[in-house]
């Protein structure tokens, strides 16, 4: 009895009194915000230098014997894609948030879960870029020769025929990234932005008590995993019942 | 015969050493055997181990310097140690996990230039008060922030977990940013980012030394007595640290380390 009762108390120490339940939902908003936004600016930059990479791969390697201003211009891209793509993944996130926080917005008081979105969203953006390549690059090339003598063009070949194909390969790979991106959120908290995990941290500077805070802030987690991996799984099948 | 009672003496040291030094088994002895056991326990290799917690970003009291841990948190446990001959083992981590590692038993003492609170009292037990200190603010030069009256609806920032984040929150309107570190919040001060700083007055002066800019307001916010944390059913601990603290404060020692780090005004 005792001991379920001591349980009820330190419940109510760490949630309820001084409504420190607040914390969590506020610091679990700003983990959803932050996600989100970073999750579209990750697929978006990610799909483009994917692009690029496996373009250059595929038609560009004519090396200091460009036909046209495009294949210079895809030579530069391409260049450029993998710089990003070697610095971001070759730096850890949490350096790479307050590098943005305080060196690169150094001077300029800018809303921290824009700095938060930026830096994860620049960060997902690489690993996405590898995983929308290597999608691509698993599509036989005798598809891209099927649909060039069909009288598609390049990018006519990638829209129609290549990605849609890619798209479902990466799929699990990619899902995997995101549930990583929403857990790597985490370490918002260095730059004082609070979210779920600075949440938890909060309550825990009150009340000394590392079970409660903690665990909850862990279920919470587990929880939009679970929700999201559910989600995938649904768009999986999905994307299967054209296999047949 | 007397080599017998000699390992006997021994014995009965090193078991009172453990009960002094936070082992978790509370044998009970005859406090009197004390005086007369612990002249025997000088067997350097048998040491038992005081672990103090603390967070090494808070100078004067604890610091880094060339890999050390130094200042005068570091000093007076150092003291503490040597007279209840335990060596000393300084943990350091984030300031809001201090009180948890004392609890859980992984740290002895906390001891971090902690403010002795309501709060913490219901977690741990407080030692004697070993320094005074007061919450002051710090903000930026030419800032319109002349008192803590000012400091309503401006954004403040404060290192997680410290008197200075607790206090804050009774600011009208206030928007709290919590640092992990102190310096990451005068960081953000001297950038633009934030309004003020409200932290302890030694690291304050420190901070405002060290950056250009940066103001300290005559005000005080709060004042305050920092102790040393210590688990509640170690009594014993709590004691003997009591006990060496008044020894050291009336030799001179505790005040000898203070002038040390901080210059007499």
């Amino acid at each position: 009895m005792g001991f379920f009762q001591n349980l009820a108390d330190r419940f109510y120490l760490n949630f309820i009194a001084d409504e420190r339940w607040h914390y969590v939902t506020d610091g679990l908003k700003a983990t959803l915000i932050i996600t989100f936004f970073a999750l579209i600016i990750g697929v978006v930059l990610g799909f483009l230098l994917a692009l690029i990479r496996s373009t250059y791969d595929r038609t560009g390697k004519k090396f200091l014997k460009w036909e046209s201003i495009g294949d210079f211009l895809l030579w530069i891209l391409n260049i450029f894609a993998k710089v990003y793509l070697t610095i971001i993944r070759g730096t850890p996130v949490v350096v790479q948030l307050l590098i943005i926080y305080f060196v690169i917005f150094g001077s300029v008081n800018i809303e921290k879960v824009v700095v938060a979105v930026l830096a994860f969203g620049l960060n997902s953006a690489a690993y996405v870029a590898e995983i929308f390549r290597s999608g691509i690059m698993s599509i036989d090339i005798g598809q891209t020769e099927a649909g060039r003598s069909l009288g598609f063009n390049y990018w006519q070949t990638m829209w129609y025929i290549i990605l849609p194909q890619a798209f479902k390969n990466v799929l699990p790979t990619l899902g995997n990234e995101f549930i990583v991106l929403l857990k790597e959120t985490s370490v918002s908290g260095y730059i004082a932005l609070q979210d779920l995990t600075k949440g938890g941290d909060i309550i825990r500077s009150r009340t000394y008590d590392a079970f409660f805070p903690l665990i909850a802030v862990a279920i919470i987690y587990l929880v939009m995993v679970m929700i999201f991996t559910k989600l995938v799984s649904m768009l999986e099948r999905r994307l299967q019942q054209s296999e047949r | 015969m007397k080599k017998k009672l000699l390992s006997l003496m021994l014995v009965a040291a090193m078991a009172l050493a453990a009960v002094a030094c936070g082992s978790k088994e509370e044998t009970a002895e005859a406090p009197a055997a004390a005086e007369e056991a612990t002249e025997e326990a000088e067997a350097p290799a048998d040491k038992a181990v005081l672990v103090m917690a603390t967070n090494a970003e808070f100078p004067p009291y604890e610091y880094y310097e060339g890999g050390e841990i130094v200042g005068i948190d570091a000093e007076i446990a150092a003291a503490v140690a040597e007279k209840l001959g335990c060596e000393l083992v300084i943990e350091d981590m984030a300031f809001d996990s201090i009180i948890a590692a004392v609890t859980s038993g992984k740290a002895d003492f906390g001891l971090a230039g902690m403010t002795v609170t309501e709060d913490r009292l219901q977690s741990v037990n407080f030692s004697d008060t070993y320094a005074h200190a007061t919450q002051v603010v710090i903000v930026a030069e030419g800032s319109d922030i002349t008192g803590v009256a000012d400091l309503d609806g401006r954004k403040v920032g404060v290192q997680l977990g410290t008197t200075g984040d607790i206090y804050a929150e009774d600011i009208t309107d206030v928007t709290i940013e919590r640092y992990n570190k102190g310096f990451e919040a005068v960081q953000a001060l001297s950038q633009g980012k934030i309004d003020a700083v409200i932290i302890d007055n030694e690291p304050a002066k420190v901070f405002v030394a060290e950056n250009e800019g940066l103001v300290l307001l005559d005000e005080a916010f709060t004042e305050e007595d920092y102790a040393m944390a210590i688990a509640k059913d170690n009594t014993d601990l709590l004691e003997k640290v009591n006990t060496a603290l008044a020894e050291l404060t009336e030799d001179g020692t505790l005040q000898a380390i203070v002038d040390k780090y901080i210059a007499a005004e």
